[in-house]
């Protein structure tokens, strides 16, 4: 025998349902779903704390508001959207989930990201490490030297930050500098090869974007405006993201 | 990130007339315009299997399966069409990794060490040496897996194998290579 069925007692409001389905174009087409479970079967996180994705989509249209705005699956949901590739009726349940995280009391997210967002908003470098723009430009500066005395070949490397009128504004994930920073060589050299007129920025050269992941969405834009907002003034025409 | 950059922009209503583009892309175009001179050679009698992660904030979020084809074409060039395994499903119908939308900073270890199961076995099932991750996220959680299941693939970064190929990769620029290629192009 299976568990009774949840008594959903008196009718219950969705509110946060209600509250998603306004802000996402189409309504994330949260009404559509045919309960088929073609998002569950193909998702890595289906049976992580007993939730998975068409569960926990039809528990938010059954107004467990409580349930749903306070599981931890929704942390280890990583957001990757292939519900929505696999779904008949192309149901937005990531942004189900965005919204969430979101609802989550900032300080009570998971240390880690809410850490690395953090460590973004401290400086211009927007890195979830939190390196200043002036270490970034100790280290590139460091290992460009020792690559250009110790590597025949690339005595003139470039690795400019800040360099004015530059096609393409590179970012780098911030871990590179700062736990191995000879992962830099390899792109610097394959940019040297092909003659690219690039640059990194001193402002928003952090790849990677951990206030998204923490749903915060003010810390979110910040970051992505200082970064594109560099690249505009630097006059750049590509951004090159390097993941 | 691609999509923290794409979806911002949108989110947020912030204009650029910039163009947003993957590194993927420019690898590829570059090898096509022939600016980019990668060969497979040194791997003719290595034989030396490869498959690669479609990253989903590049691929599926993002660019699609044009940006995958462009993968593919970039790691076969590099590493020679006969030795690139594709794992399955792949491009944008693709598994996570694990390592992404946080999750590698979430605390939540166990759940994602399990979560990237499907993953460590789409990686197992291809039999291929090495696991091209080309995202830092993907690379980290990948190199993660086989360590904690003792799986016996190396990961790799696909900007190392493209200087390798090109006989440039310098010695301290080898961290992720398995004792098959450490001195390969030296």
């Amino acid at each position: 025998m299976g568990e009774a069925a949840i008594d959903l007692g008196e009718e219950r409001p969705s509110v946060f349902m209600e509250k998603v389905k306004e802000i996402l174009p189409d309504g994330g087409n949260l009404d559509l779903c045919l309960t088929c479970g073609a998002c569950a079967s193909g998702c890595p996180a289906s049976g992580l704390h007993g939730m998975d994705p068409r569960k926990f989509l039809r528990m938010a249209a059954l107004g467990l508001d409580e349930e749903v705005t306070s599981t931890p699956w929704v942390w280890l949901c990583s957001m990757c959207q292939r519900c929505i590739y696999v779904c008949p009726m192309q149901i937005d349940i990531p942004a189900l989930v965005y919204q969430a995280r979101s609802m989550w009391p900032r300080e009570e997210r998971p240390k880690g990201i809410l850490g690395s967002c953090d460590m973004a908003l401290r400086n211009d470098s927007c890195s979830a490490m939190g390196a200043s723009p002036e270490d970034f430009q100790f280290v590139v500066e460091d290992v460009l030297e020792e690559v250009r005395e110790s590597q025949p070949g690339f005595e003139d490397l470039q690795a400019p930050i800040d360099k004015q009128g530059a096609h393409f504004f590179l970012n780098q994930n911030s871990r590179e500098p700062v736990t191995e920073p000879d992962e830099m060589i390899p792109l610097w050299k394959i940019l040297h090869h092909v003659g690219a007129d690039w640059t990194y920025g001193s402002k928003g050269w952090g790849g990677e974007n951990y206030c998204m992941f923490l749903a915060d969405d003010d810390s979110w834009k910040k970051t992505v405006a200082t970064s594109i907002g560099h690249a505009h003034e630097l006059g750049c025409k590509v951004y090159l993201n390097t993941e | 990130m691609t999509y923290a950059v794409r979806a911002g922009l949108q989110k947020f209503d912030i204009a650029t007339d910039l163009e947003i583009a993957s590194i993927y892309q420019y690898y590829a175009r570059w090898i096509r315009e022939g600016k980019l001179k990668v060969s497979s050679d040194w791997n003719k009698d290595l034989k030396i299997k490869f498959t690669a992660q479609d990253p989903c904030q590049i691929v599926r979020k993002s660019y699609g399966d044009a940006v995958a084809d462009d993968l593919r074409y970039v790691v076969k060039a590099v590493v020679g069409e006969e030795n690139f395994v594709d794992m399955y499903p792949n491009k944008s119908n693709n598994y996570c990794c694990g390592g992404g939308g946080g999750f590698l900073q979430s605390g939540y270890n166990d759940e994602r060490r399990e979560y990237g199961r499907l993953k460590l076995d789409q990686i197992l099932a291809t039999g291929a040496d090495y696991c091209i991750a080309a995202c830092h996220n993907c690379h980290a959680q990948i190199h993660d897996l086989a360590e904690h299941y003792e799986a016996p693939y190396h990961t790799v970064h696909l900007w190392t194998l493209i200087c390798l190929s090109m006989g440039i990769l310098g010695e301290n620029e080898r961290e992720y290579l398995g004792p098959d290629l450490a001195e390969v192009g030296l």
